[in-house]
């Protein structure tokens, strides 16, 4: 062992001989690391006295520091550090560089909003974070809907109305689509076939003429089709009767140019099952009045699709 | 003092001690939330009913097999105290609105968004559709297709489930003084549905007028899953607090 325990002779031993000659050194700690010890030490009892630490019988020491907030009535409070307490201040300041915009949202009537260019670039991009977190489940991410789900947002038709008010009471009370089946009366196979023909015949899509005729007897009368979807049949936008003089479909999977046979079937199967869905839910509770506002202008105007009054 | 030497030459003991250290660790960090007041919120309504209620017979047969589908694996149900997640969840999550979760479905993966507020968002419509095809109702989704669910549900066990978690402390109910206890905590109509010798006539029922899988003549997974999303994270009714209401319990 003569070679290598030349430096554990200048080195600290403990002292133990094994062997006659194996000893065990005790080389100090780097100094860097004993300080850094020392301080994790020290930072722990700082943290101690700053922030919640210790439980103390029913409670817990609190710490020294505080934070300060006002909650949504204004009223300020000053309490220990909490992660709770953090978000209510976080929240304030949010809120509070947001009220301009806010307050002005409240305050203006929805076209002055569409119209101003600051609040409709506010419009648009707060819009589009709320669309995407609450709408874009149904209505997709480009609002252009789902067939036989929920409707398109980017055109011009409208279900339940396109003007800021209907789309205002729409997204604050939800919607629930209804339509009775075969029309609460009992109509056959042959008298369902000869309306899903009339009805198709409405918005210019191909159908049997002699069916079709038939068909808006019923519509008019057996069916009473008309007492929702009007005797024009354009529908009635108060309680949510679409209009079937357009080529627009959300229930039924009708193709316009497609084999007329697979079109009858589609508007068919809607007359004979009915609906009892196109449920939108209300979103009063989610989403604050003002946000609702907001939503209804980026509905409104930055899809494009709203109708003037 | 124990001879260090004895220790270090008898394995047994010394895994033993070892086992003692480490639980220390563990013991110094939980057990004094069993003691301290307001770790578990108390959130009542004005008439002190309590808002949080143990799951009704149909729910709790949705969380089953929200569990046994593995749901936990991508979603979690805990919406942490920042901005972020407030903005897109909702109210942060409290401790009370798990206290009847045995196990808790926290979660700390999020490959899916957080689940616990998901309740009354969407349809039972979107629900249905979302669970059998997801990519049919959000094209990016990575999660995977769950089409069994619409097969029908047994309900033969739904009591014995209840009876298990009772053991753990939650209060479903099977005598009648237990019944009217329920009747003064929860109210009248909640203490209905957390009576097991009803269990299976209420699953049913709730699970028809429900109509959650859209239709009400058959009993299916769907029913359960569905009712149990929908009810989550809407029991407590955060309209009747202020923003700040939950802060005095950190």
């Amino acid at each position: 062992m003569s070679q290598g325990n030349t430096q554990s002779q200048n080195a600290q031993t403990t002292g133990h001989v094994w062997d006659g000659d194996l000893e065990e050194c005790t080389n100090p700690l780097p100094a860097w690391w004993l300080w850094a010890f020392y301080f994790t030490i020290i930072f722990s009892i700082t943290y101690w006295v700053m922030y919640p630490a210790w439980p103390v019988g029913k409670g817990f020491t609190t710490g020294t520091s505080t934070i300060t907030y006002k909650n949504d009535k204004g009223v300020e409070k000053t309490t220990h550090w909490s992660t709770r307490a953090l978000l209510a201040q976080d929240l304030q300041q949010a809120r509070e560089k947001q009220k301009p915009y806010f307050d002005k949202v409240a305050a203006m009537p929805f076209e002055a909003i569409a119209k101003d260019p600051q609040m409709s670039n506010f419009v648009a991009s707060a819009g589009k974070v709320l669309f995407s977190d609450n709408c874009a489940a149904c209505h997709m991410s480009g609002a252009q809907g789902k067939l036989a789900f929920a409707p398109n947002l980017v055109d011009d038709d409208w279900i339940y109305g396109g003007t800021y008010d209907k789309i205002q009471a729409t997204i604050t009370g939800g919607r629930h689509g209804i339509m009775p089946a075969k029309g609460g009366a009992d109509l056959n196979d042959g008298e369902i076939d000869s309306l899903a023909n009339y009805v198709l015949s409405l918005s210019g899509s191909q159908a049997d003429a002699a069916k079709a005729t038939v068909g808006n007897e019923l519509f008019h009368g057996k069916g009473a089709c008309f007492s929702c979807h009007g005797a024009d049949g354009k529908g009635n936008q108060d309680i949510g009767a679409a209009n079937l003089t357009d080529k627009i479909w959300l229930w039924a999977d009708v193709k316009a140019g497609g084999p007329a046979d697979k079109n009858v079937a589609a508007v068919k199967a809607v007359i004979t099952s009915g609906l009892n869905k196109g449920v939108m839910p209300a979103w009063t509770g989610r989403l604050s009045a003002d946000q609702i506002k907001l939503l209804t202008v980026y509905v409104h105007d930055v899809l494009g699709g709203g109708s003037k009054k | 003092m124990i001879d260090h030497g004895k220790i270090e030459k008898n394995l047994g003991l010394m895994l033993v001690l070892v086992m003692i250290a480490i639980s220390i660790g563990g013991l110094v960090e939980v057990v004094p939330l069993f003691f301290i007041k307001g770790t578990v919120e108390e959130v009542k309504t004005p008439e002190g009913i309590n808002m949080v209620r143990p799951y009704s017979a149909l729910e709790l047969r949705g969380r089953d097999i929200y569990i046994r589908e593995g749901c936990y694996l991508c979603h979690s149900q805990m919406i942490r105290p920042f901005r972020d997640e407030s903005m897109r969840y909702g109210h942060y999550s409290l401790a009370a609105e798990s206290k009847y979760d045995h196990p808790f479905q926290w979660g700390s993966k999020r490959t899916g968004p957080d689940l616990a507020r998901v309740g009354k968002k969407y349809s039972n419509e979107w629900q249905v559709q979302h669970l059998i095809a997801p990519r049919s109702v959000v094209p990016e989704s990575v999660m995977p297709n769950y089409p069994w669910l619409m097969s029908p549900l047994d309900t033969s066990d739904v009591g014995d489930r209840m009876a298990a978690l009772r053991t753990t402390g939650v209060p479903y109910s099977v005598s009648k003084a237990e019944y009217d206890n329920n009747v003064k905590d929860f109210g009248a109509d909640v203490a209905k549905q957390l009576h097991i010798p009803d269990a299976k006539k209420n699953l049913i029922e709730q699970a028809q007028t429900g109509k959650y899988d859209g239709n009400a003549a058959d009993v299916t997974e769907m029913d359960a899953v569905v009712a149990y999303l929908q009810v989550l994270g809407t029991m407590v009714d955060f309209s009747k607090f202020d923003n700040d209401s939950f802060v005095k319990f950190r």
